[in-house]
């Protein structure tokens, strides 16, 4: 890899939103960058904030009843800062987005090349029709959609999900983006269709160099295509690192967790999955200090204060951890707690 | 879902039947077209002559893409479905044609617990009415409803005060613990679990296969788990059976099917899915299939999985495969097996589990 490029600067954003219950802190001070021809895969549960981040980045959260704080620097520019009309030119342009749900994404009364087409035009507006239905044929085949010429004539509901999904692919390459943001891509998808997107998107970042935010709750998925991870919980970054640091030397208990109550096709059933007990906490009232508090089984009293997110490694400077534990502290109780530090405790919930 | 490490061989049941017995179902959903007046025009094969097993107390997962059928299956056997032909046993009494009033007996008997939570509670209905109406069709007194509320709450790892709410004040996997109380109320002895902890974090999710392995140890239940995912059903199962298309590929004790996988198509899918560790995940070799599943209106000839298969033949082409019993009853529906010997394809025999329209060429290797 040639020198890095950093595409993305995220700096302290907060985004709540106000509801008739109350302020929703949805995304809590996050810090992260994004460097040309990675993957960073932002994990977590439903509700802990990383789709509402990245959306945040392509202005999609904006309403009259949320609120920003924070920066993101993409190109120079702040797109939380952003005025509509600039962000209409760098979404779907230099920053693209693949979606969870290949069946709601595309507009069902228009073809499929037509789709692709206006896609491009709207930002290359010189570009003929007939060029830019040359380049949809050319970009569907890229993305291994077979017969790809009289596809375009097609309709979405005539495509299966793998091949919808293909064509969101290729509409977020049409304009050939510098970042590429995919919302959980395979999770709506049949196992082996996964597969083909994951290589798809690996294809992509290695031919064009373009750097690639991965949202997903399958830790499968990360390990299999992502650079660095960043854990999210509860609208905070709890630890960030790279595959080889989240995996194999993983800092902080919620991540334990997440590591240890994975189902394995590669091992044999051991008796009870070790569980996280409890749930997520309400960001209505989130607790004090920090939000995994409430769940984790090695809270002590310093954790009703939030701990920074910062490395507390001496060796790995760039894998920050949002957790009071000693180091050492946190290796042993990785050791005693059958290899992951959780007990498998009863799961009675309030 | 014993901690015991599954025995190839399970000692035969006490009367010697299983509790429940497919025999060659098949599922047909009419294909009509036409203006005023609908032709009936195709048929898509959802489940296509499946026959299968489940012994008492075991757990039996379904696998396969969406689109293959195994939901369709599990409906039909909880008869919300009918079938189109075969029959369907329960406790040796032939529920296939049974009308209402004799199905009433079996439908307390067999339960069902669905993917969405939240779309299979009733949001206008507290969780004490949810839970009531099955109790009071078990014709539990008046008096007793209450308590045994509580206790089911109780029994799945709710607060009995939970009674007086509603289903939107729960999160997915409380909710799914209610659909998991409402199918305990009326004391089955199956319960049909489709995808049930699909749609729920992965952390929520151990707390759920966690409970549901409580409740088979203490109720002694039995268990069909319909999943897409292999490394939950891995987790789960006693035999897993793979399907693809509306026809069974491989079914058998689930270590073998992950150790040893006969059918090209279960290991397609376990190869597809990645592993949650970097180092093992990159240093696997993984085969994966292209395309993506043929139209279930008109399925592909021979073996379903003939346009996909690298091992696929002349004889996959035109003759549909028999399901062919190993040793250790590990069974498949393949021409060309992987992972077994010569002497073993010699010994093998053919299943009378096999679909009635098979060939009856033995596998070669």
């Amino acid at each position: 890899m040639t020198a890095p490029e950093t595409l993305l600067q995220v700096e302290d954003l907060r985004v709540s939103f106000a509801t008739e219950e109350g302020v929703v802190r949805a995304v809590d001070g996050i810090t992260f960058t994004v460097q040309a021809g990675e993957v960073l895969a932002i994990v977590g549960e439903s509700g802990s904030g990383k789709s509402v981040s990245v959306m945040t980045l392509m202005g999609l959260t904006r309403g009259q009843n949320a609120r920003f704080e924070g920066k993101a620097m993409f190109d120079g520019r702040d797109l939380i800062a952003a005025s509509d009309a600039e962000l209409r030119k760098v979404r779907g342009a230099a920053i693209a987005m693949v979606f969870q749900d290949p069946m709601s994404s595309l507009d069902p009364v228009y073809r499929i090349g037509a789709q692709i087409i206006e896609q491009i035009r709207v930002h290359e507006p010189k570009v003929s029709k007939a060029q830019a239905l040359d380049r949809a044929v050319d970009l569907m085949e890229r993305v291994g959609i077979p017969r790809a010429r009289d596809r375009v004539r097609s309709y979405p509901h005539e495509f299966s999900g793998g091949m919808r999904q293909r064509v969101m692919i290729a509409m977020a390459l049409a304009n050939s983006p510098k970042l590429l943001i995919a919302d959980e891509p395979t999770t709506a998808l049949a196992v082996p269709i996964q597969a083909q997107i994951l290589d798809e998107l690996r294809r992509l970042r290695d031919q064009t160099g373009a750097g690639i935010i991965l949202v997903t709750h399958d830790l499968g998925v990360v390990a299999d295509i992502a650079d660095r991870i960043a854990v999210m919980y509860a609208g905070r970054i709890v630890e960030q690192g790279t595959l080889e640091d989240l995996f194999y030397d993983p800092q902080h208990p919620y991540t334990w967790g997440l590591l240890g109550s994975i189902t394995r096709v590669d091992r044999n059933r051991a008796g009870k999955l070790p569980a996280i007990p409890g749930q997520p906490p309400s960001l209505l009232a989130p607790p004090e200090g920090c939000h995994f508090r409430p769940r984790c089984p090695h809270a002590f009293d310093r954790c009703t204060e939030l701990p920074e997110l910062v490395s507390r490694l001496p060796e790995a400077p760039e894998h920050p951890d949002r957790c009071w534990l000693e180091p050492e502290r946190k290796r042993t109780l990785r050791q005693v707690g059958d290899q992951i530090g959780l007990a498998t405790g009863e799961t009675v919930i309030s | 879902m014993s901690n015991a490490a599954p025995t190839i061989e399970q000692p035969p049941p006490r009367d010697g039947s299983p509790l429940l017995d497919v025999e060659h179902v098949r599922v047909l959903f009419p294909v009509k077209s036409g203006t005023l007046i609908d032709r009936k025009v195709g048929a898509v094969h959802a489940v296509d002559d499946v026959s299968l097993q489940l012994r008492e107390g075991e757990t039996l997962g379904i696998v396969g893409e969406s689109g293959c059928g195994k939901t369709t299956l599990i409906r039909t056997i909880a008869r919300l479905i009918d079938a189109t032909s075969g029959a369907i046993h329960f406790r040796g009494q032939d529920i296939t044609k049974a009308g209402r009033r004799e199905l009433q007996p079996v439908r307390r008997e067999v339960q069902m617990v669905f993917q969405d939570p939240q779309a299979s509670l009733n949001p206008r209905k507290r969780v004490g009415q949810i839970l009531t109406t099955p109790l009071r069709l078990r014709k539990i007194p008046r008096d007793r409803l209450e308590s045994e509320s509580r206790q089911l709450l109780t029994r799945v790892g709710l607060h009995p005060e939970h009674l007086n709410r509603y289903p939107h004040e729960f999160s997915g996997g409380q909710r799914q613990r209610i659909g998991v109380a409402r199918a305990l109320a009326l004391d089955p002895r199956l319960i049909l679990l489709d995808e049930p902890v699909s749609a729920l974090d992965v952390s929520i999710q151990a707390q759920v296969i966690n409970l549901l392995d409580e409740l088979q140890d203490a109720l002694q239940l039995s268990y069909i788990f319909v999943a897409h995912d292999l490394s939950v059903v891995r987790h789960v199962s006693d035999r897993i059976a793979v399907m693809y298309l509306g026809k069974l590929m491989e079914i058998s004790p689930a270590e073998a099917l992950y150790t040893k996988p006969i059918h090209p198509y279960t290991s397609a899918l376990l190869a597809a899915i990645p592993i949650p560790d970097p180092h093992e995940n990159r240093s696997r070799t993984r085969p994966l299939v292209s395309g993506e599943p043929p139209n279930p209106i008109h399925p592909p000839s021979g073996c379903r999985f003939h346009t996909r298969c690298p091992r696929a033949t002349e004889v996959c082409r035109t003759v549909e495969p028999q399901l062919t019993e190993y040793s250790g009853g590990h069974l498949a529906a393949c021409h060309h097996p992987q992972h077994v010997s010569a002497q073993e394809i010699e010994r093998a025999t053919r299943s009378p589990a096999s679909p009635l329209t098979a060939g009856d060429q033995a596998p070669a290797g």
